[in-house]
């Protein structure tokens, strides 16, 4: 055992021991080498390749897990409540492995003085990622503290039990506490890979479904959110920008403004302008003064011309995704297509904020961004301040789905609060200002051709994808808007591509199936004319849209039936599985035909080919007159692995069938050449009550013991293509190209 | 300028311009965070407190607009400890994803089965069309407020009076 | 005392037209029913002709109750005389117009007469459609015998006696009934023509926007003067037209296309649906339908205001200083300079016609109801103050936006009729 070390050392107090500095300081310049990584964003550097989840880059176990005298086990993520239930997920992990219960778990998420450094929480990785870790480190520990208690008591270690309560017990009856042992003991050790998991058969805590612990404050009123932030001596702000990325406010009077009563300052930093009042009101009515004059284009003007014309003109990059090749039977049938969709905004309901207070050299911010640590080494650079004087804290923010305006506004607040040293700043976008300057989910064009031979097999499988980067995430000043306003500047970084696996305008553009001579090319489009950045499930929405959509045009090319097709080209059970329990409630099988008016689709994908499967079938009435289109019913299956909290994996895939029905039928932003039309919810609109589906089922695939999946994007395809599909089935008219929206729908069925 | 209130059945008094949107002076002056900046412009409903009743969007109801007339937040619905009836069935249906709209619907959802304490799905689809979830929560929602109409009509026969 | 008035009027009325329908004129004979003609009787062109045709018309909004099938009829009219229901123009048999012959169907639009002889309510306005061409009747006809056949009975008519005695309507139409084409006048251009033929006619603009006599019939040396539908204004489309810059052929194509134009108005109220069907009906034809309405609103005169738009922000604050405070916090982040919607072409205060117009009516509407989006109902531009605001503080603001945008006089009695239009419920 290693020599202990004196108790109630609090983790900052270690930083400060020598020879451990060396350890994190190391891991520190390996951050800034890395760009790209995983999902985007910096990722941090591997120390040790053999751990499971992120202890590879945290090895240590009192990174993750700290038990203390006179407070809750704590435990630490670098992941972030984004409201997919992350925290609760977690917290059922910690209590699991540790055997406690779950109120006897406090969670600290990311927090770049506390917290391990996980990267993005995106992807779907953050159970993957940190689920893992947590899981793994929370063993390791229970085996540590039974081996300690062994120690003291004379006995073996494996005759030594945890109660569920927080205490170990001897076979002779005595019991000693958690925190009784662990100040005997360091939790400053690296984990070992295989400290013994806790069996299915006995969880207590894991597979039940756990209330969310951030509901209660939610419902209430309690201060849940970065929004109900309010610190002593606060100042309200209001950031002044043109209408749309790529516009600037004319010339303004802002000495006028600035003498307003109540007005603290105007901050200005070449073209970054900003009002800071003392009364929210106050900034608000500034900013409109200040923004009441023409605004200009800065920027080359925005594209005028649809999707295909816009992308296809942009000089590629070509990367190749699939090149197999197997000798086949003839092809007798092909079907080729394009398919599209537009750009899409993110649409949070509660548009971004951020806190910062600039303090005695010290720069704190509150941000709700998913890359917190990101968000520290951007406000760094951009501000001059060294890292180790930046202190970024996350604070839950409304659902973001991908990169919305939370890095900018903490960036944007940054600059403000070092303007008025010691005063705390919040700094809050307005609706337009998130829907004009967000980065956008970008459009992106794909071109399928497969063929079948006489016996329905597909024997040629060609896709191609043209994309934007979707991982544009800030990592430095430039990948944000005030580092771009500021003078001096600093530079946009080029878009790079997430290499597969995971994959950008690629992901998911791998099909799944077995499929002989698969051809996948990604046409890389590194210019972005349009700002955009990762919007929940990346490429994989229209990928997975185009891949089931053709899977359904070979179905009908060939007469057969769309879920046999499948399931014959599918050999990954657990694929299967998901399909077949999903038909199975559906009563795919027992449906009723399409008839011109109703009918049935289905949609599959497992996200990334390494994340969850999800299989989502669901029925449309369309009416003929109109071409509206109503979702009756919609049943989904889903395997994401062990299930931590079912209700929270049916509470997410719930969740993205309703938005990906959004998206994909109403939603695209429009442009002229100057700016984004859609600028509030009249000029974007996205489901209302009355077009929600009729009936959402989502069915779970448990699979005790297997690794954790991650889940909260893997409904946003399947459920795309099962409308294109069942559109398709209940009316015959094929949409390829997203919005698939009444109007398209009424112009194709025509006059009746 | 100094305004008088009556907000959750209490009297109280806050300085402001009295053009002041109500969201802001719930938020800023009384420290109350239900009602939540979505818009601004009165589409979204997250801001959605009640007046005399009535549910209206706090975000463009200017302060001096109140008058006497009684302010209710989600904060005067109930508390953690005595969770008001949507309270409770929007936490036994873990009716909330982000959350950040759950109080605006909470309180049009009040506002509806103080009208109607038996809607059908389709009065419940057409009374919340003014409020917005981004989340996709809506399946949850509407379930949450079946839920608490039943349990406002067990209430009712339990007791014989209405909560 | 209202009720004395309509009471005379109604008397003055009844008497005209008695007198009159007592000439003999009332009775017209009954038209063989057929059986409901085969779908496939009919060319597809032709169908989608009468879809264009029909959208035009917008018979659907009239002939649907609503959350009601389409044309099924059903819908509540209410009139001066009392109340009217609207019929099942379904091809249902035993309750639509499924066993109307296409005679009964051409005497029905160009002479007001059921299939059964009966006269009918000028709720149809017969007086336009007997316009039509019969190339157009028959295009109408078969869109309509192409529709979902519904079963439905619409509730009987409410009107006030002795009204309901339809022979009385023969004297109606002797006094207001013209019937025949449109004579084309060969000075003007093709696109004008076309024009004339679709607002004179199907469009039947000059039933809302033209004002009605006693009777109930449309003023014709007053056409387009303006007029009342549903508790909305609806503007004169003539001299009279108040806006501050005159429309043009090209600025009502926009509003009529995209429900919006940014110097003049959003359409909202009645207009909403009109913007909405108009969607389906070819660019020509909308383009044709604004050339001919911009002809009739050329010689904007207004005497007592000059054509630049008006805003005595201070001077109007200053009349009405409790109403600026409630503008400013109810209204301004839409409608005031810096607001989003002033950088992305929807219509400033100073611009809107409404505020122009000699009754308040609109601009109450709008601030009680709210406006929705006329091609996307479900999400509304702008949202209703009626729970927020008690109706002296709307009044207040009306007052202030006329002091403030406009230098024409003051509205009368604003108060009233704003608790009028709350009791009415109409223009929801």
């Amino acid at each position: 055992m290693m020599s202990p070390i004196p108790a109630r050392l609090s983790r900052r107090g270690f930083l400060g021991a020598t020879g451990l500095v060396v350890a994190f300081s190391l891991a520190g310049r390996a951050f800034a080498q890395q760009s790209g990584g995983g999902e985007g964003g910096a990722g941090p550097a591997v120390l040790a390749p053999d751990l499971p989840g992120s202890l590879k880059s945290h090895p240590f176990l009192d990174a993750w897990i700290q038990i203390e005298e006179d407070r809750p086990i704590t435990v630490f993520t670098g992941k972030v409540e984004l409201g997919q239930g992350i925290k609760t997920a977690l917290i059922q992990v910690a209590a699991e492995e540790l055997d406690v219960e779950p109120a006897a778990i406090h969670l600290v998420t990311a927090d770049t003085l506390l917290t391990p450094d996980e990267g993005l929480t995106a992807g779907s990785h953050s159970m993957q990622d940190s689920g893992t870790a947590i899981r793994n480190a929370a063993a390791n520990v229970r085996m540590l503290l039974c081996a300690a208690a062994a120690e003291k008591w004379g006995v073996s270690a494996i005759n030594v039990m945890t109660t569920g309560t927080g205490s170990l017990q001897a076979p002779d009856g005595r019991v000693v506490s958690y925190r009784e042992i662990a100040a005997t003991m360091s939790l400053h050790v690296t984990a070992i890979p295989d400290a013994p998991l806790r069996k299915p058969s006995v969880f207590r805590s894991i597979g039940k479904e756990l209330p969310r612990v951030d509901i209660p404050a939610k419902i209430t009123g309690g201060a849940a959110y970065i929004h109900d932030m309010r610190l002593p001596g606060m100042l309200h702000a209001r950031v002044v920008r043109g209408p749309s990325v790529g516009t600037q406010v004319d010339k303004t009077d802002i000495d006028l403004v600035a003498a307003m009563p109540g007005i603290v300052k105007v901050v200005r930093k070449g073209a970054f302008m900003a009002v800071v009042a003392e009364k929210e009101w106050t900034a608000i009515q500034a900013m409109r003064q200040l923004q009441a004059g023409a605004f200009r284009r800065v920027a080359k003007p925005l594209p005028g011309k649809g999707v295909v014309e816009t992308l296809k003109a942009l000089p590629t990059q070509e990367i190749v995704i699939l090149d197999t090749n197997a000798p086949v039977a003839p092809a007798v049938k092909t079907v080729s297509a394009r398919y599209t969709r537009p750009w899409i905004s993110h649409g949070s309901i509660g548009p971004s904020c951020a806190l910062a207070h600039f303090e005695d050299g010290m720069m704190t911010v509150w941000t709700h961004s998913q890359g917190t640590f990101d968000v520290h080494r951007v406000v760094a650079e951009l501000i001059g301040l060294p890292q180790e004087k930046v202190h970024a804290i996350h604070v839950e923010g409304a659902g973001c789905y991908g990169q919305n305006g939370a890095d900018d506004v903490s960036a944007d607040v940054a600059v403000i609060a070092k303007e008025l040293p010691g005063r705390p700043i919040r700094l809050q976008w307005m609706r337009e200002q998130e829907f004009g300057w967000e980065p956008l989910g970008p459009a992106m064009v794909t071109e399928l051709r497969a063929s079948l031979d006489t016996n329905n097999v597909i024997v040629d499988w060609r896709h191609e994808v043209w994309s934007n980067p979707h991982n544009n995430r800030p990592v430095g000043a430039g990948g944000v808007l005030a580092g771009s306003e500021v003078t001096p500047g600093f530079p946009v970084p080029e878009g790079k591509p997430i290499p597969m696996p995971e994959g950008d305008g690629s992901r998911n553009s791998n099909p799944l199936y077995a499929l002989p001579n698969m051809h996948v090319l990604y046409h890389f489009l590194k210019d972005m004319p349009i700002r955009v950045s990762a919007l929940r499930s990346l490429g994989a929405h229209l990928n997975v849209f185009s891949i089931e959509s053709m899977l359904d045009e070979l179905a009908k090319a060939g007469g057969i039936d769309p879920l046999a097709l499948r399931l014959a080209h599918m050999k990954d059970e657990r694929a299967r599985a998901v399909m077949q329990l999903a038909a199975e409630k559906f009563d795919w099988s027992g449906r009723r035909p399409g008839d011109g008016r109703i009918g049935s689709g289905m949609g599959f994908a497992r996200y990334k080919n390494l994340g969850a499967y999800c299989c989502v079938f669901l029925q449309v009435e369309i009416d003929r007159e109109t071409g509206n289109l109503a979702v009756r019913r919609v049943v989904a299956a889903v395997d994401s692995g062990q299930a931590v909290n079912p209700d929270g994996i049916r509470n997410q895939v719930e969740g993205g069938i309703v938005q990906s029905l959004s998206w994909s039928s109403r939603e695209e932003m429009t442009f002229d050449a100057d700016t984004r039309k859609g600028f509030d919810w009249s000029s974007y609109p996205i489901f209302r009550f009355e077009e929600v589906p009729g009936s959402v089922e989502v069915h779970i695939v448990n699979q005790p013991d297997m690794p954790f999946l991650g889940t909260a994007e893997a409904a946003q395809g399947p459920t795309a293509a099962a409308l294109a599909n069942a559109i398709a089935d209940a009316t015959g008219i094929r949409l390829r190209d997203m919005p698939l929206s009444a109007a398209k729908i009424k112009a194709a069925i025509g006059v009746l | 300028m100094t305004i008088e209130l009556k907000v959750n059945g209490r009297s109280v008094s806050v300085h402001a311009d009295p053009a002041t949107p109500l969201l802001y002076v719930l938020r800023d002056d009384l420290a109350l965070n239900g009602a939540k900046y979505g818009c601004g412009l009165g589409q979204c409903g997250a801001c959605t407190v009640h007046v005399d009743g009535r549910p209206v969007f706090s975000c463009v109801t200017p302060v001096a607009a109140i008058g006497g007339r009684s302010v209710r937040t989600i904060e005067g619905l109930g508390t953690l400890d005595k969770p008001g009836i949507l309270q409770a069935a929007f936490e036994q249906e873990q009716a909330a994803q982000c959350g950040y709209c759950i109080a605006g619907m909470i309180m049009r959802a009040q506002a509806l089965l103080e009208r109607n304490a038996d809607p059908s799905e389709a009065e419940i689809r057409a009374y919340m069309r003014t409020n917005l979830c981004r989340c996709g929560t809506h399946m949850r929602i509407l379930r949450a407020v079946k839920r608490a109409a039943i349990m406002l009509k067990d209430a009712r026969t339990e007791t014989g009076a209405v909560q | 005392m209202r009720s004395n008035k309509k009471l005379m009027r109604l008397a003055a009325v009844a008497v005209i037209l008695g007198a009159v329908g007592a000439l003999g004129i009332s009775y017209q004979p009954g038209i063989q029913p057929i059986a409901r003609p085969a779908a496939t009787s009919f060319d597809r062109r032709q169908v989608a002709d009468g879809a264009r045709l029909t959208a035009i018309g917008d018979c659907i909004v009239c002939h649907t109750v609503e959350g009601g099938k389409p044309y099924a009829g059903g819908r509540s009219l209410p009139t001066p005389f009392g109340t009217l229901y609207t019929t099942n123009i379904t091809p249902d048999e035993a309750t639509g117009i499924g066993s109307w012959s296409f005679e009964a169907f051409r005497r029905a639009m160009g002479k007001g007469v059921s299939q059964d002889g009966r006269h009918l309510y000028p709720a149809l306005p017969y007086e336009h459609f007997t316009h039509v061409s019969d190339t157009d009747l028959r295009a109408i006809y078969a869109f309509l015998m192409m529709r979902e056949a519904v079963h439905a009975e619409a509730p009987a008519n409410d009107l006030i006696p002795p009204l309901g005695f339809r022979p009385l309507l023969a004297g109606w139409k002797l006094l207001f009934l013209r019937q025949g084409p449109i004579v084309a006048d060969a000075s003007k251009s093709a696109d004008w023509n076309r024009g004339a033929y679709l607002v004179e006619g199907l469009g039947h603009c000059g039933g809302c926007h033209t004002p009605r006599n006693l009777a109930g019939g449309e003023e014709v040396s007053r056409a387009y003067g303006g007029g009342f539908a549903e508790g909305w204004v609806a503007p004169p489309l003539n001299g009279r037209n108040p806006s501050k810059e005159p429309w043009t052929a090209q600025s009502l194509f926009v509003y009529l296309r995209t429900g919006m134009e940014a110097r003049h108005s959003v359409a909202a109220g009645p207009m909403g649906p009109v913007v909405r069907d108009l969607a389906a009906v070819q660019e020509e034809d909308v383009r044709a339908i604004a050339t001919y309405i911009a002809s009739r609103m050329t010689g904007t005169t207004s005497a007592v205001t000059s054509s630049e738009p008006v805003d005595r922000r201070e001077a109007a604050a200053a009349q009405f200083p409790e109403a600026a405070a409630l503008f400013a916090g109810a209204c301004a982040g839409c409608h005031d300079r810096g607001a989003p919607m002033m950088g992305q072409g929807r219509p400033a205060l100073a611009n809107v016609t409404s505020i122009q117009l000699g009754a308040p009516d609109n601009v109450a509407q709008a601030i009680l109801s709210g406006v929705v989006s006329p091609l996307d109902r479900r999400t509304p531009y702008m949202p209703a103050f009626g729970a927020s605001l008690t109706d002296q503080q709307i009044a207040g603001l009306v007052n202030y936006l006329r002091a403030r945008f406009s230098d024409r006089p003051a509205w009368q009695d604003v108060a009233t009729r704003i608790t009028d239009i709350r009791k009415s419920g109409e223009g929801r």
